[in-house]
């Protein structure tokens, strides 16, 4: 990893730099949390943060999305066609992204971009983006992103890595796309020794100050079936209230809805987040519903992302540890005590 | 790059209503860029998205059959907003089909093999297209024995009546038609219950498959007949239903544990169904 520095002072110079280059993104105080969203001025970036409420996957897979346009006026010739509408596929920077965030792009990535089937506007917004990476100095008392395969200096699904050391940042190049970002800005300047070690000290202590430890492993390696009628699922779904918040507000949660919206004689073909927490999710046109239960709709959401997803793409858990379900839940479901079930259920030998 | 969420526009050639109810009408459909025609290359088994735009789409089984050229066959349940819609479309009017999607009957597998063919109710039209599939000149000797148990609630409920007339008339297919019950005194086929049926005709398990299709509750008493009379698991094939979106395994509602049903089916064996979590 080539690494150069620039100062705090210098670093909304860069900002204004890259807005010269590229689209970008970073978080942005919005006056009670910090959000991901466009930014025109560097001034707008505030990198003192957390981690943001809701992950940045609105950046790639927007909760309500245009698909496709279609006319429904008689006189026009098309009238019915469902027709692609155009997109802004330039190339842009998502800056100050956590490594739990980047990581999470790369699970969904099994999903939206196979050697078959191709999600069109994932894949072309994954090619436009350059992942600037902050590093996490403090994480958060619900941050167990080590327990999952990741961590809060892992800079392997970035192209930059951006490490705060007071004052100035040290920024390392993961990638190639990385590497052109950092060659055009002329404030970089080699690291400094002292920044160096000051970079190891905070990864050390940052890395230190996760302890959860999760056996996430041992999940793949049961049985699909003994887990899924497991008792444990009674207790796990017991508080639920199936609000849905922990799926909107998952980085890896990708699950959508597909509507049209019409109005006078012009409609839109959209598609919407959706959430495996909600009856309608699997209601079939005959009223039948395979997961009419909040037990069952509870159960796939922590088997999909803690078996199903392990069993099928053999890359792990879908799950970065960010701890948002765990923050934001109204009932304290905490998916690390979840895992935890999992992991020491047993069809135990009477 | 292509977008598999986009529909090819088609147009409605014909609508029969093929049941007394008037419940469900089957739709020809006729692609408005013959190349479209070319890429919509499938294979009996097979599923699609019909979409009608301000509507939205519903994933159908392909009831043609390849071996039929120039069109596509849909036949449609009236039971939500789209197939309501559809149900009043007329012939001329544009839609579209998105596909198409899912696997198929084993074909490679069942080449050379006695196939049972066990339907019930509106459950029949992938069965349909299988049957005319296997019954095409260039394909008929592929295949050993037919055997085809159709049931439906009563002779009004029956799918392509005329084609299951020509095909009883045939001596290459063994047809076995039956209602729960009728009134007719007329009706010159079998009277009774699918899993009765196919009990009562027990066709040979020796070296055959089952391909089975129909209402839960039928499929819940046939699969202890077809055991009884010698299928295994891996040779009883089915086809499952679920609410879809895209059809492409991304949207992620219609999984049955590590499975999407509009991916990695919708075409499973009973030895697979048996190793997921029954959520279906």
């Amino acid at each position: 990893m080539s690494e150069v520095y620039f100062t705090r002072e210098q670093f909304p110079g860069v900002v204004e730099k890259l807005l010269g280059r590229y689209r970008v993104f970073g978080p942005v105080f919005q006056g009670r949390y910090h959000e991901f969203s466009e930014v025109k001025k560097a001034d707008e970036v505030d990198l003192g943060f957390q981690n943001t409420r809701l992950s940045p996957k609105e950046l790639f897979h927007p909760q309500s999305e245009r698909m496709f346009h279609f006319s429904l006026d008689k006189n026009d010739p098309d009238a019915g066609i469902v027709k692609e509408v155009q997109k802004d596929y330039s190339p842009r920077v998502i800056l100050g992204i956590r490594p739990c965030d980047a990581k999470a792009f790369r699970l969904d990535d099994v999903n939206f971009d196979t050697e078959t089937i191709k999600d069109p506007w994932w894949v072309r917004r994954r090619a436009a983006t350059t992942l600037v990476g902050l590093a996490c100095n403090q994480p958060c008392s619900t941050c167990f992103c080590s327990a999952v395969g990741t961590g809060p200096f892992d800079a392997s699904t970035l192209d930059v890595m951006l490490v705060d050391v007071g004052d100035g940042y040290v920024a390392g190049a993961v990638t190639e796309k990385g590497g052109e970002l950092l060659a055009g800005l002329d404030e970089a300047r080699s690291v400094p020794a002292q920044a160096a070690e000051k970079a190891e000290v905070l990864k050390k202590s940052a890395e230190a100050a996760i302890t959860t430890r999760l056996d996430v492993e041992s999940v793949a390696g049961k049985n699909m079936l003994e887990l899924f009628n497991d008792p444990l699922w009674d207790e796990v779904q017991f508080a639920c209230i199936n609000c849905g918040t922990c799926t909107f507000l998952c980085p890896t949660c990708w699950c959508f809805d597909i509507q049209d919206e019409v109005c006078d004689n012009q409609g839109d073909r959209i598609r919407l987040w959706d959430s495996c927490m909600f009856p309608l999710f699997t209601l079939h046109g005959s009223g039948h519903n395979p997961r009419s239960q909040k037990l069952q709709r509870v159960r796939q959401r922590f088997m999909h992302k803690l078996k199903y997803y392990q069993d099928k793409y053999h890359g792990g858990v879908a799950c970065v540890g960010c701890g948002r379900c765990v923050k934001f839940c109204p009932v304290n479901i905490d998916i690390r005590e979840v895992a935890r079930l999992m992991s020491t259920s047993c069809a135990c030998p009477a | 790059m292509n977008n598999p969420y986009l529909p090819y526009p088609v147009r409605i050639d014909s609508v029969v209503t093929e049941t007394e109810d008037r419940n469900l009408k089957t739709f020809k459909l006729v692609f408005l860029n013959p190349e479209d025609e070319t890429k919509f290359k499938y294979i009996p088994g097979q599923f699609a998205e019909l979409s009608v735009a301000g509507l939205g789409e519903i994933p159908i089984g392909i009831a043609s059959s390849p071996t039929e050229k120039g069109f596509i066959k849909f036949t449609v349940n009236k039971v939500g907003k789209v197939t309501n819609h559809l149900h009043n479309m007329q012939p001329g009017e544009i839609m579209g089909v998105r596909g198409p999607l899912g696997n198929w009957y084993p074909w490679d597998v069942l080449e050379g093999k006695n196939v049972v063919i066990i339907g019930g109710g509106f459950a029949f039209t992938t069965l349909r297209s299988s049957i005319v599939y296997m019954l095409d000149p260039a394909n008929r000797s592929r295949f050993g024995e037919i055997n085809v148990v159709y049931g439906a609630r009563t002779p009004g409920l029956l799918l392509y009546k005329d084609e299951l007339a020509a095909w009883e008339a045939r001596d290459d297919i063994k047809m076995h038609i039956t209602v729960d019950g009728t009134d007719d005194p007329n009706w010159k086929y079998n009277v009774g219950f699918v899993p009765a049926v196919t009990k009562q005709k027990a066709p040979s398990a020796e070296n055959a498959y089952a391909i089975i299709c129909g209402p839960p509750i039928m499929i819940k008493f046939t699969l202890p007949v077809l055991t009884e009379l010698g299928f295994p698991p891996d040779r009883i094939i089915s086809s499952l239903e679920m609410r879809m979106k895209c059809g492409i395994g991304i949207c992620g509602r219609c999984n049955i544990g590590t499975e999407y049903v509009c991916k990695d089916g919708p075409v499973f064996t009973l030895e697979k169904l048996s190793t997921l979590p029954n959520e279906y």
